[in-house]
């Protein structure tokens, strides 16, 4: 019996991950343990400080570059920017999740298994403290998404995803109010997600199948064999391409990229607005971050084979978000398009070639997530005595009500509309320029085009707010409590400073451009 | 043909380099941000600030125009005339480099001047104007944000800082149109306004787009002194997109629509934005974009072409307008296309054009604070069928527009006269057939301008009284309007000999722009030209005054195909709603339709979805998860099939 080698770790590589697994295991412990009163603020401030550890921890690794436990995982530029952004954002939809005073007990359902509906569910409704059950839940997916886009081969990389993936099926389904709204978005979220999974493992399997035969190397599905697999592989090229199209249409299923962003609209309608915030900028931050270190390190070597395909996902995506954007009549679903058409410039991004891509695509989705959090923040303060009121008809007249969040609001849909000294348009400069360089113009020119479309929907809700008397049915916008005016401060800040100057974070994120291999 | 399209480029480039700003210089970036604190201010103080806050707006521009004239005192002592500030890395991405900087040099200062000095006396009478208008204060903020947005577009010293001036105009232009927003047809000339210009910001966008992808910079003066080495197609492709976004700004054809509508404002923002500054921008754009223009002559000959064909556009359809407001409206869209016709033709009739601009930014304001006065006094009454005899009752109003009038027709001495005949001789001076072309459309464009002004002026305040029922006695406005109004008709009378005189001069000054050009010789002589155009003048104001001195009917006449017409925009509208209005609808419902319908298509008999539950949750829903797996199962098919296809060399 040969003797087993172990591979060796690197732990302090390796730490941010453990700090945030090891929060989400002694969360669970303190659902068990501690008394029900404690357990909001205990869960909380345990989420909050693991969140904190590991960002320091990421600091302390600032120019760490290397591949551990045995060649699973890459700790690498773009890997600690992407693990610093996915913290940051994290911290800011934690503070969300934990707000409790614009809605007495929270977003969140007391009891998930009451029937909807029904006088029990109502009774819930009324005020009972929100389960408690979301902070392990969110740190779980936390986790998963910093080893996600730390994975330096497909089968890590696919357990992470269901390691992220799961708790935020479950986390959709637990919004307080429209319970069956929730519920449906939640298995709607978790079918899908199953079926896309299915597609991307598939992918591993083709992929597997390709590299056998490389002379001087086992067959594998790290990233440096499937490199080298690329260039001089015997076996037939069908499997590599079969394969790299199943695990696109895998990844391009969490980036809500068309045509697989069918579930986007009624997921973020239905999940608690904290929740869609969340998904909004670190499942963004995840899915794209894969997505980089597949195509750039990879696939590198068939760029020009890929190129074309996806960037005809690409403009699809852009103007799929942009058009769709126009009819919503919801907020939340307004923003889900939104959302979507930024996937598409991401995607643009994504498909530069070299270093600038790279750190344009970071800058992108640090910025996007600052702002697309703020946005749900706001969303979480306009309500009545039904919860939020997200329908549009129901925003007309907000500027006389509420000048100061209003105002707010439209400084936020202005950076999404791409508006100068706001992050909006550094950042769509930061993935345009690199595009354009790389001899994409035709992606650049659908980006111009599809943003000036996708400006009309967010001045129709600016004009709403502040060009329309307001009605009876106009809600009254809540104090927000400490939590959430902290999350909402942080994200205009950012908006602003990186709309302004937004030089520091581009050099970082030019400083973090490179993978190891 | 063939001689004329030549993408050679048209005159050698001299280099250009900016001196850098210190001592007081260094400080012109106030003149941009006290407008804008000012703009601030008023809007984040809320009501609180309604008692004196018109005051501030008016303070905030009398600083800056006073600042602005200091300025230009200091740089007339400099050797190197254009001076930059730059003040931090605005975007550092790679090679490209962006900065927040700003520049200073002769052709900036004009438009300070002008910007600040004609939006000072604009400010004032609006302080009288809008005093019974609740919203007033909003309107000062506004205005103060449109200042210092147009303050950035002419002093920034790259394209990047250009076009956020440019966007923040349009911004302001969008929010001042609206203003009165409870008036449909105000809401609606706001969207339209916004949309046309999205058409023209896309082409400027896109434009410094490739200014990137070739030359890797947007700065002012590294852009000029690499355009030579472009090719031919790139500068021309460059120009064209620049000057897409000049015509959604300056309302040129084919971009022209918006600019007449544009009037469901206030009527000071008219004479503002509408008629003194924004719409010069685009004039703006393509005299400091120069090096590019003069780079390809095919470029020349289309921005000229625009021109004289906006110039007629704006005259025709201006002589079928009934609406005061609306003839100054596309009398404005004429005149900027004298001063494209001046741009287009390069060399020395830049300095002419941007002369006309002055002088036009003068006199325009003028008469729009006029026609403002007459409504003031007339019940807001704005057809001009329904005034005349009010020479009598409106004095000041009535001298004033006069002078503003015989400056726009060119009459000798007024300013117009120094300003736009010089144009006309240009045109004239060209080396082939186009010279008669063009030189006759100016030439026509000068009688038909001066037979529809004089409509206008004859028809308000001379032959008899043709008032609604419900105005007595009209009354002159109060001080605080006439007083501008005369300050405004005095620049209207002498401005114009001033200007041509010392601009052109100062104008050489600015690095790249004026390089006189030698050895054209205009078709006919110069005093030829000079008679010919005060003949065409003094004919089509004389058959205005023949056919309009007893009044017109009250209500619309039969009339000819032309009239019709002009009274119908020349169909523009009809081809811009066929154009780019019905598709875009369609296009919107065709996916609305696929998304809803389509995919649900598929798998259509299928008993309800999966979640049940109650009718009202059910109707926010629109689609089930087995028709979103089917579009997902479609798109993979897809996506595996294009890679396969890829693979088999098909798209390769």
């Amino acid at each position: 019996m040969t003797e087993l080698k172990l591979p060796s770790i690197d732990y302090a590589a390796l730490a941010p991950t453990l700090i945030m697994l090891g929060a989400a295991l002694l969360g669970v412990l303190v659902e068990a343990f501690v008394p029900r009163r404690l357990r909001h603020v205990v869960q909380l401030t345990m989420a909050l400080l693991a969140v904190l550890a590991a960002l320091t921890m990421v600091v302390l690794a600032a120019d760490e570059r290397k591949i551990t436990i045995g060649g699973a995982i890459a700790v690498d530029g773009p890997t600690l920017f992407l693990q610093g952004a996915i913290l940051v954002l994290a911290a800011m939809a934690l503070l969300l999740i934990g707000e409790r005073s614009v809605e007495r007990g929270g977003a969140f359902v007391a009891q998930a298994a009451v029937t909807a509906e029904s006088a029990d569910d109502r009774r819930q409704a009324e005020g009972k403290n929100g389960l408690t059950e979301v902070y392990p839940l969110t740190t779980f997916a936390i986790g998963g998404m910093l080893i996600f886009v730390a994975a330096n081969d497909l089968l890590t990389m696919f357990i992470a995803l269901e390691v992220f993936s799961l708790p935020l099926y479950l986390l959709c389904a637990l919004a307080r109010r429209r319970r069956l709204l929730s519920q449906e978005a939640a298995l709607k979220y978790f079918m899908l997600g199953a079926y896309a999974s299915a597609f991307f493992l598939f992918g591993v399997a083709l992929i597997y199948g390709f590299t056998s035969g490389v002379p001087g190397r086992p067959a594998g599905v790290d990233f440096a064999t499937i490199d080298a697999a690329v260039t001089n592989s015997p076996a037939s090229p069908v499997l590599l391409f079969a394969g790299m199209a199943l695990l696109a249409i895998g990844l391009l299923f969490k980036a809500a990229a068309a045509p697989f962003h069918v579930w986007t609209p009624d997921v973020y309608q239905g999940a608690p607005t904290p929740i869609t915030g969340f998904m909004a900028a670190c499942t963004k931050v995840a899915a794209f971050g894969a997505l980089l270190r597949v195509f750039h390190v990879a696939f590198d070597g068939a760029r020009w084979d890929f190129t074309p395909v996806l960037g005809v996902v690409a403009v699809l995506t852009m103007l799929v978000g942009a058009v769709l954007a126009v009819t919503q009549t919801d907020i939340k679903r307004l923003l889900a398009y939104s959302s979507i058409a930024n996937a598409g410039y991401l995607l643009v991004g994504v498909l530069a070639p070299g270093a600038d891509g790279i750190s344009g695509t970071m800058f992108y989705l640090v910025a996007y997530g600052f702002s697309v959090l703020a946005a749900f923040a706001v969303v979480t303060l306009v309500r009545d005595a039904d919860g939020e009121a997200t329908h549009l008809s129901r925003w007309a007249g907000l500027g006389r009500r509420s000048p100061f969040y209003a105002g707010i609001f439209t400084f936020i849909l202005l950076a999404f509309a791409g508006i100068p000294l706001t992050s909006g348009f550094t950042s769509k400069f930061a993935v345009f320029g690199p595009a354009l360089e790389g001899g994409q113009a035709w992606l650049v020119i659908a980006g111009v085009l599809t943003s000036m479309v996708l400006a009309f929907p967010y001045l129709r809700v600016v004009v709403m707010m502040w060009l329309s008397e307001p009605g009876e049915s106009t809600p009254t916008v809540a104090v927000p409590g400490g939590l959430t005016s902290a999350a909402l401060m942080i994200g205009v800040l950012a908006t602003l400073v990186l709309g302004v100057a937004p030089a520091p974070l581009l050099d970082l994120a030019t400083g973090a451009a490179e993978f190891v291999r | 043909m063939g001689t004329i399209l030549t993408n050679a480029p048209a005159e050698p480039l001299g280099t250009v380099a900016y001196a850098t700003a210190d001592g007081l210089l260094g400080s012109v970036w106030l003149l941009v941000a006290i407008p804008l604190v000012s703009a601030a201010v008023l809007l984040l103080l809320g009501r609180r600030a309604d008692r004196w806050g018109h005051w501030l707006g008016v303070a905030a521009i009398g600083a800056a125009f006073v600042l602005g004239l200091t300025y230009f005192l200091q740089l007339r002592g400099l050797e190197n005339k254009s001076v930059e500030l730059s003040m931090w890395d605005f975007i550092t991405v790679g090679d490209l480099r962006v900065d927040f900087g700003l520049l200073f040099d002769p052709l900036a200062a004009v438009f300070v001047l002008l910007i600040t000095g004609v939006g000072f006396l604009i400010h004032l009478y609006a302080v009288e104007y809008m005093s019974h208008d609740t919203g007033r204060r909003r309107f000062f903020a506004y205005f103060n944000l449109f200042v210092a947005a147009m303050l950035l577009l002419v002093l920034g010293n790259n394209y990047v800082m250009l076009y956020f001036g440019w966007e923040g105009v349009g911004l302001a232009s969008y929010l001042l149109i609206s203003f009165w927003y409870e008036r449909p047809s105000a809401a609606t000339a706001g969207k339209k306004a916004f949309l046309m210009n999205r058409v023209g910001d896309a082409g400027l966008a896109i434009g410094i787009f490739i200014m990137f992808a070739t030359l890797g910079t947007t700065q002012y003066d590294e852009v000029f002194n690499s355009v030579g080495a472009l090719g031919a197609t790139t500068v021309l492709v460059l120009g064209l997109l620049l000057l897409l976004g000049a015509t959604g700004k300056s309302g040129q054809f084919p971009l022209q629509a918006w600019l007449p509508d544009a009037m469901e404002g206030p009527t000071p923002v008219s004479a503002l934005i509408h008629a003194a500054t924004m719409v010069t921008a685009g004039v703006y754009l393509i005299a400091r974009s120069n090096p590019i223009f003069s780079a390809n002559t095919t470029l020349q000959l289309v921005v000229v072409s625009v021109g004289a064909l906006t110039l007629l556009i704006g005259c025709v359809i201006g002589a079928a307008k009934d609406d005061i407001k609306r003839v100054l409206a596309w009398s404005t869209v004429s005149q900027i296309g004298y001063m494209f016709l001046g741009v287009g033709l390069g060399g020395g009739a830049y300095a002419l054009a941007i002369v006309h601009l002055l002088a036009h930014g003068f006199f325009k304001a003028n008469m729009f604070l006029g026609a403002g006065s007459v409504m003031h006094g007339m019940k807001d009454q704005v057809d001009i069928r329904r005034f005349g005899g009010l020479s009598k009752h409106m004095k000041i109003t009535w001298i004033t527009f006069m002078m503003g009038w015989l400056a726009i027709i060119g009459m000798f001495p007024f300013s117009g006269f120094f300003s736009k005949e010089p144009i006309i001789v240009a045109a004239f001076e060209r080396d082939d057939w186009t010279a008669w072309l063009f030189g006759m459309a100016a030439l026509l464009g000068a009688g038909l301008t001066a037979f529809y002004m004089t409509r206008l002026f004859v028809l308000t305040f001379h032959g008899p009284k043709r008032w609604t029922e419900d105005i007595e006695q009209p009354h002159e406005s109060p001080k605080l309007m006439t007083i501008p109004l005369i300050l405004l008709a005095a620049g209207s009378v002498g401005a114009g000999f001033l200007l041509a005189s010392s601009v052109p001069d100062w104008l050489t000054a600015t690095a790249g722009l004026g390089a006189q050009q030698e050895g054209h010789h205009a078709v006919l002589s110069h005093t030829v030209i000079t008679v010919l155009s005060l003949l065409v003048t003094v004919l089509g104001a004389g058959l205005a005054w023949f056919l309009f001195r007893n009044g017109t009917a009250t209500a619309p006449q039969p009339a000819g195909v032309l009239v019709t017409a002009a009274r119908k925009n020349l169909y523009t509208d009809a081809v811009n709603e066929a154009v780019f209005e019905k598709p875009g609808i369609f296009l919107t419902r065709a996916l609305v339709y696929l998304d809803n319908r389509g995919v649900d298509g598929l798998v259509n008999g299928l008993a309800a979805g999966i979640g049940g539950g109650s009718g009202r949750l059910r109707r926010l829903q629109t689609g089930f998860v087995r028709s979103y797996a089917t579009s997902i199962l479609t798109g993979a098919l897809l996506v595996v099939a294009a890679f396969l296809a890829v693979e088999a060399g098909w798209l390769a």
